[in-house]
């Protein structure tokens, strides 16, 4: 793809997003699309919000389970950049309905980073070093194209399919917990929707930082410190509307709930 | 569920032959509703003691309980309202790190599951959750190896129970710990074969908490004047879904601060 056609794709998913109006496969349109054309387009994209005054506050990792992995029929995950609006607290409403376009909620955990974390060649032991916390969160993706209809290129260039998270209450120092064995229950309106453990994200939400962490640094860009790094979802993903009310809990970190408006 | 008969003795003791033949000799079966549609919980439940009980006159001994069906998501597609539980025979359990022979299998599946090993007996009705956390010695991993003797994995409740809920294997080892020591709701379990994640989950996978399990189980066999005795090991039903394993599979299966299983299916 030419800069021309990349500026103009990652200007039609930005007015996507705030306009809420979803579009057209970018795969279906222009087939010989890379991931590397795709990630040059959600850097446009991510200029636009930042030109609109958002700034970044961390990155997010997506497609590390297996599941999702073969749907797309790819064999490693993605990643797309969190800015300040897409942060949310505890205790907060959520407006899905006036921010969001088809959202899906995940359970997932965030690691926050003391030290910087620059590829290639960052273990697990680095990532652990570097980890000040981990926390519970929720995050709401959305996709910028009808109907979900991705393939791993559309996703990539929609940031991730990103949308909004929220980080529960609690944040425990990664020593105090064993990050692939720990339990994760999700409920939502009062129900136990799904469970799992922290090895359904390629094995262990460590291994996704460090893949995070060596494949920006091919491109020089460090994890910085003070970054909240969103590990991959460890539960199916599940439709929300306004109305909705979820709940996780992760065993040996803590909890966070989220109601959708 | 109804608690009447509606098959005769003589017609319970053919289907304990009918069950418990298929188990020792590896055949699969049709569903025993097939043969008798009219049957009702009870009968098959009178089904499951019977065998029971000949394998206990045979010099077996039962060492435990097993709870089935405990996940609210297989209750709403089997349309029951209620898990099920079968008995563990002696023979049914394997060394951690054992081997588990496929020839005296049909179709094994593996689940990773919670035991409860009680320390007080447990006799419904009105049992609770609290009744069962007090009664409770220690918790510990296990895993089942079930294995439905009906055809194709072709049955409806009440031919489970007659076949002792597809009770066939268990392993259990890592490390006991006492339940104020563990979050039992949201305890994760990884479970990998010859090295290859295939299932995770949490506790609250089993009715929303494993000892919920234990009390229901508490409150069926209330209903047949069975009680649970003190120091019953009790495990609690599938945190994963049963996967299926092959010969020369191995299995590993972690759990959230209690350790690991292994077996090798041979």
């Amino acid at each position: 793809m030419n800069n021309e056609l990349i500026q103009s794709c990652g200007d039609e998913l930005y007015q996507a997003m705030v306009n809420r109006q979803a579009i057209r496969p970018l795969t279906e349109r222009f087939p010989n699309i890379s991931v590397e054309d795709a990630y040059q387009i959600s850097l446009r994209m991510l200029e636009l919000r930042l030109a609109a005054g958002e700034s970044i506050i961390g990155k997010k990792i997506g497609v590390t389970s297996k599941a999702v992995q073969d749907m797309l029929n790819v064999h490693q995950p993605d990643f797309g950049y969190l800015t300040d609006k897409m942060a949310f607290s505890q205790g907060e409403e959520m407006p899905i309905s006036q921010l969001l376009m088809q959202p899906r909620a995940e359970g997932e955990i965030a690691f926050i980073l003391k030290k910087d974390l620059m590829g290639p060649g960052v273990t697990n032991a680095d990532v652990l070093a570097a980890t000040d916390c981990v926390m519970p969160c929720f995050e709401v993706v959305d996709s910028r194209i009808e109907n979900w209809e991705i393939k791993i290129q559309d996703t990539v260039a929609d940031n991730a399919s990103c949308g909004l998270f929220i980080l529960g209450d609690q944040a425990i120092s990664p020593t105090k917990v064993d990050l692939a064995t720990c339990g994760m229950v999700v409920e939502k309106n009062g129900s136990v929707i799904s469970t799992g453990a922290g090895a359904a994200a390629l094995g262990s939400p460590v291994n996704c930082v460090a893949w995070l962490a060596n494949t920006l640094g091919h491109f020089g860009i460090p994890l910085k410190a003070g970054e909240v790094i969103l590990s991959g979802s460890l539960v199916p993903l599940v439709p929300v509307k306004a109305g909705d009310h979820m709940s996780l809990s992760i065993g040996g970190i803590g909890n966070a709930s989220v109601r959708f408006v | 569920m109804e608690n009447t008969n509606k098959l005769t003795k003589a017609q319970i003791d053919e289907l304990a032959t009918y069950c418990e033949d298929a188990e020792l000799k590896q055949q699969e079966i049709i569903k025993v509703t097939d043969k008798y549609p009219e049957m009702t919980y009870r009968d098959a439940f009178d089904v499951q003691w019977e065998v029971r009980r000949r394998k206990v006159a045979r010099g077996h001994k039962i060492v435990g309980m097993k709870m089935g069906l405990t996940s609210w998501a297989k209750m709403a597609q089997m349309g029951v309202e209620q898990p099920c539980y079968g008995y563990l025979a002696d023979y049914f359990s394997v060394p951690e790190g054992g081997e588990i022979k496929m020839d005296e299998l049909i179709h094994p599946k593996i689940e990773a599951e919670i035991a409860f090993v009680t320390k007080a007996p447990l006799k419904g009705p009105g049992i609770h959750i609290g009744d069962v956390l007090r009664a409770t010695d220690f918790i510990i991993p296990a895993v089942e190896v079930i294995d439905s003797r009906y055809k194709d994995f072709k049955f409806d409740l009440k031919s489970v129970i007659a076949d002792n809920s597809s009770s066939s294997r268990f392993i259990t080892g890592g490390r006991m710990a006492r339940l104020e020591d563990v979050d039992v709701k949201n305890l994760g379990v990884v479970m990998e074969i010859n090295g290859e994640i295939v299932a995770t989950g949490a506790g609250a996978a089993v009715l929303g908490h494993p000892a919920a399990s234990v009390a229901m189980l508490a409150n069926m066999m209330g209903e047949r004047g069975e009680e649970i005795p003190a120091g019953t090991f009790i495990m609690t039903g599938g945190i994963t879904a049963a996967v299926t394993v092959n010969r020369g599979d191995s299995i590993n299966i972690r759990y959230q601060d209690l350790g690991s299983i292994t077996a090798k299916f041979v």
